[in-house]
């Protein structure tokens, strides 16, 4: 296997392969935000679900020695805190912003503190799926070495699209968002249908964090997010609820994370602490070019408090 | 109201049962301490096991735990701000410690100083803190291996290994003691072929997984095929080296275990040595030893085993060089020596022996590394 | 009328006893908590109040530790008033400490009182901008002030690690790279007698200022309205956007002043341990205290107490730092979920003449 020395073409195939490495995280937590959202509750604490997924996954991987029921835990522990979220913000008078920047301390303390054992063992990791085969250069080939909860990921996103749109469930979920009072009128249970939202895409951000410690960077240590949950719910409306969106915005901002380190390889070295920022940059600019205080945010669904 | 007063008076009644408890517990928590002759306090900025600086630290205070007589109490994550010397306070005021190791560089400049003035009594032994005769108080300490020693051999073998004659290291911040690595690493290697370059990537921060995987992951896509790094944690790195096929060298602490095939060699802390004289010394009342250095030839570093990549020929060489730093007799940082810009930095004739303080303010890259400072 | 009077007794009554009531409910989840671990809970209860309020030293500990927090928790407090909640509050605290730094650098030679005022006026300027740059953008692009000043605080870092390890970097500051020293007369000392800088003191008085700009002014009022009912403010013609970008400016200015202070009264010049998470920590405080200013003081000390007991339960129990995350994590919801109760609990109702 010849090793191409590639120049300047390093940096658009790093970014691309970043671009998909970095981004299934973005991509399973803002789905499920997506469901959490539409129904009409906003969840902040998705930071602290996705820690504790990463954590349980890498935990339950190494106890098990089978990645995928890690996977699984991640996603049983998810949906336990989402839950969590969605009965407390049931209570009347509760914020959901506050309950989520709570959730977040909590998940991310638990996770640390339950996690203290996991720093060191190496858990099995995921398979990943090498794409690149055609390609002679090894570097093309490492990028696109996909990991199948990125094709996991991608398929659920059009499922969500076209549950969204055709389903009784996806409408259901909609009407609860967009007018609780319409949806009461039909005899539908409005607190039920967001607790069992926030639930599901507690669930979503429990397995994104899995991919964490489990495929990317493949190891669980208490730097491993540095605030993708938040980013995610910032995408979520970038993407303007729409899951297929939803898929494009999370390669955007994997690519962005991936930029810095790739033209560092290449020999642009200064400002590396600006780079680091531009995900966080690119969020802001789109949020602010996207959003009007004249009207709402076109396609939001009425009920959501930030709306307001 | 009859209710109110009721649920008072239950309140008041398990307060006061909490309370008793309590103060039991107090008395019981109070009684277990300060029985032994010496009571040692380790403060760690990271977490103890980080496979990485922190985790050497504590390697040495778990050997520390062994000695008879001597209580060691330990404190991780503790921040470089006031909070390191609130934990030193409570260690003294609380614990009573009388020989702590608070083992950040950056908790030197003001807190340690601070401390040290208001517990003339308490010993301050600091990891790579300079500390000057004159300017500091004499009941600190400064200790530090020259690890660069440990980069430079793992150069070598590098250097033997690498079949694209690219290398790559992924630094934390370009500060002194990281810069002096990154060249020792790149001279090392251009030992065994002068055409041999590093790749630097600066990551911004001691521990950044995710920058540090996707570091790695650019370095391999442009052609390096042997890795190592100055981090906090090495062990992304490594895991990411091993996943992607490529040679790695381990620092700070033995990370074999995470790379089995890619593992060539290490540039490990030995910080025993250090510790036991600073222990010894408080233990039979001898003044402080303000400024310990050492390198292969005093223990205070190691070179990890070599993995099964390593050929015998790049063995054989980096043994003979290491058997020339343990007698006292290499320079790494001899002239003429340039800076990848260009500029001669160590004019020809003149040389810096590990112990000369000029080399603990590096400010330069040298020749074949691709980079900034 | 004795009905009003009592109405309002039992209005304050119920708002101190239910956040004792939670917290007290949180270090009972806690001890189950420890308990399920193997550790016996009043053991690590003891161990806490030891770490925190058993002697001087403790209370010094605890008080230091507090006193960031009660300016940080204004930051979030103070919008919260005009109902917004802004959590950016890191941002503020680390761009206003570099401004502190490099504008005590830059009039080093000058007189000690004139450069240490400047020093705090510059970190709060700083911080209240940043703040404001957040609430403008809800104000006039509505974008959910939440997300944009978490951003913001993102992007503050950044540009924090940029400018200290770049063009403000001191050449002599090698292997911690900071800004160039402000010069030792420049530093602000002690409380008289005590161990506890002088941001103790600051934060208090911010705190009671802005109590009595709350509660007891025009703009407070306005403020509240502007908080309780937006749409009713803008009907009465209250102007809304000067009362947003205003109090996100205070709110601001206090976060940059605990930055400033952290540079002065410990550091001497910005450096990476400016970003130690206080303004994380004062959202804590800030949703604990409920908002109120006032209530921010007591909170702040119990909740740097928590945190200086964390040290204590490592060493002597071994117990991972992250245990007093998960205490005030589990504070946090209780509290949050005891919002509820407001209203509903039969001694604190009104009674129906």
């Amino acid at each position: 296997m010849t090793v191409v020395e590639l120049g300047w073409w390093g940096v658009p195939i790093g970014v691309v392969g970043g671009a998909i490495r970095v981004s299934t995280p973005f991509l399973f937590v803002s789905l499920g935000e997506c469901i959490t959202e539409r129904s009409g509750r906003i969840n902040l604490g998705l930071e602290g679900i996705l820690i504790m997924g990463a954590m349980s996954g890498y935990a339950v991987s190494y106890a098990s020695g089978n990645p995928w029921l890690g996977v699984l835990a991640a996603g049983g522990a998810g949906l336990l805190l989402g839950l969590l979220h969605g009965l407390a913000c049931n209570l009347p008078r509760v914020n959901d912003i506050a309950v989520g920047i709570g959730l977040m301390l909590f998940g991310t303390g638990l996770a640390f503190f339950l996690g203290k054992p996991y720093v060191q063992p190496k858990a099995p990791t995921l398979p990943a799926i090498p794409l690149g085969a055609w390609s002679g250069s090894p570097q093309i080939q490492a990028a696109l070495q996909v990991n199948p909860l990125f094709l996991i990921g991608l398929a659920l996103a059009i499922v969500l699209a076209w549950a969204f749109r055709s389903t009784r469930w996806g409408l259901v979920v909609r009407m609860v968002g967009d007018s609780s009072d319409a949806a009461r009128a039909m005899g539908y249970a409005v607190p039920r249908v967001r607790t069992i939202s926030t639930a599901v895409g507690g669930c979503l951000a429990g397995v994104g964090g899995s991919f964490l410690s489990l495929y990317y960077p493949g190891s669980w240590s208490e730097g491993l997010s540095s605030g993708q949950g938040l980013m995610a719910v910032a995408l979520v409306i970038f993407a303007r609820w729409n899951p297929i969106q939803c898929f494009y915005a999370a390669l955007l901002f994997g690519g962005a994370g991936a930029l810095g380190p790739a033209l560092q390889s290449v020999g642009v070295t200064s400002g590396y602490y600006l780079f680091n920022a531009a995900p966080y940059v690119v969020t802001l600019g789109i949020m602010i070019a996207t959003c009007s205080p004249r009207r709402t945010l076109a396609g939001a669904p009425g009920e959501l408090s930030i709306n307001r | 109201m009859k209710e109110r007063v009721g649920r008072l008076d239950r309140r008041e009644l398990l307060l006061g049962l909490a309370g008793a408890g309590a103060v039991g517990a107090l008395a019981a928590a109070g009684r277990a301490f300060g029985a032994d002759k010496l009571i040692v306090g380790v403060i760690y900025v990271g977490p103890r096991d980080d496979y990485g600086y922190n985790q050497a630290q504590a390697q040495a205070a778990a050997a520390l735990k062994k000695m008879p007589g001597l209580t060691v109490v330990e404190q991780e994550k503790v921040p470089e701000t006031t909070d390191v010397q609130k934990t030193m306070g409570s260690m003294i005021e609380q614990d009573g410690a009388t020989l702590l190791f608070p083992t950040s560089f950056g908790y030197f400049d003001p807190h340690i100083l601070r401390m040290a003035e208001k517990y003339p009594k308490v010993r301050f032994a600091h990891c790579g803190g300079l500390w000057t005769e004159g300017k500091h108080p004499k009941n600190v300490g400064s200790y530090f291996g020259y690890i660069d020693e440990c980069q430079y051999l793992n150069g070598v073998v590098a250097g033997h290994t690498t079949k694209t004659k690219k290398l790559g290291f992924i630094a934390a911040k370009p500060i002194p003691q990281v810069l002096r690595n990154i060249n020792a690493f790149s001279m090392g290697a251009r030992t065994v072929d002068p055409k041999i370059t590093t790749q630097l990537i600066v990551t911004g921060d001691w521990s950044l997984p995710v920058k540090e995987a996707e570091a790695a992951n650019s370095l391999i896509d442009q052609g390096v095929d042997v890795v190592t790094c100055h981090v906090d944690s090495p062990k992304v790195v490594g895991e990411t080296a091993e996943r992607r096929g490529i040679f790695v060298c381990g620092y700070h602490a033995d990370q074999s275990a995470l790379a089995p095939r890619g593992y060539l060699t290490g540039a490990e802390w030995s910080w025993t040595a250090p510790y036991t004289t600073h222990v010894k010394d408080a233990m039979a009342g001898k003044p402080m030893n303000n400024f310990m250095r050492g390198g292969l030839k005093d223990g205070f570093v190691k070179t990890g085993a070599y993995g099964r990549a390593v050929a015998d020929h790049a063995r054989k060489s980096a043994d003979a060089v290491k058997a020339q730093m343990v007698k006292g007799d290499y320079v790494i940082f001899k002239g003429p020596l340039k800076d990848n810009a260009g500029t001669t930095v160590i004019p020809a004739g003149s040389a810096h022996k590990q112990t000369d303080v000029v080399l603990e303010q590096m400010n330069y890259l040298v020749e074949g590394v691709i980079g900034k400072v | 009328m004795a009905s009003d009077r009592s109405g309002q007794w039992r209005h304050a009554a119920e708002a101190l006893v239910i956040p004792i009531a939670a917290l007290a409910a949180a270090m009972v989840v806690f001890g189950l908590f420890m308990a399920a671990l193997g550790q016996n809970p009043l053991e690590v209860y003891a161990l806490i109040y030891k770490g925190a309020f058993a002697s001087a030293f403790s209370w010094q500990n605890t008080l230091s530790r507090a006193a960031p927090l009660i300016l940080t928790a204004l930051c979030v407090a103070l919008p919260a008033q005009a109902g917004l909640m802004v959590i950016g509050g890191e941002g503020a605290v680390v761009l206003g400490g570099l401004t502190a730094a490099v504008v005590g650098h830059l009039l080093s030679g000058a007189a000690p009182v004139g450069v240490k005022v400047s020093m705090a006026l510059g970190g709060m300027i700083v911080g209240g901008l940043w703040i404001a740059l957040a609430g403008a953008l809800r104000q006039y692009r509505g974008v959910n002030e939440t997300i944009s000043s978490l951003l913001l605080t993102y992007v503050a870092v950044a540009l924090f690690n940029h400018f200290v390890e770049g063009p403000l970097r001191d050449p002599s500051s090698l292997n911690k790279p900071s800004t160039a020293n402000i010069g030792d007369v420049n530093m602000i000392g002690s409380l008289p007698g005590l161990d506890i800088h002088w941001g103790l003191g600051f934060g208090v008085v911010f705190c009671v200022a802005m109590h009595v700009l709350v509660r007891s002014t025009t703009y407070g009022f306005a403020l509240r309205i502007v908080g309780g009912n937006p749409r009713a403010a803008r009907l009465a013609g209250l102007p809304v956007g000067a009362l947003v970008l205003t109090v996100c400016l205070l709110g601001g200015a206090a976060a940059g002043l605990a930055g400033a202070v952290e540079v002065a009264a410990v550091h001497g010049s910005a450096n990476a341990s400016l970003i130690a998470g206080y303004g994380y920590a004062g959202i804590l405080v800030a949703f604990i205290a409920r908002q109120n200013p006032l209530a921010i003081v007591p909170v702040a000390v119990l909740v740097g107490g928590l945190s200086a007991s964390g040290g204590m339960l490592q060493r002597r129990l071994d117990l991972p730092d992250a245990t007093v995350l998960v205490l005030q994590g589990i504070a946090f919801m209780l509290i949050l979920g005891s919002e509820a109760l407001y209203g509903r609990l039969k001694p604190f109702r009104a009674r129906v003449a």
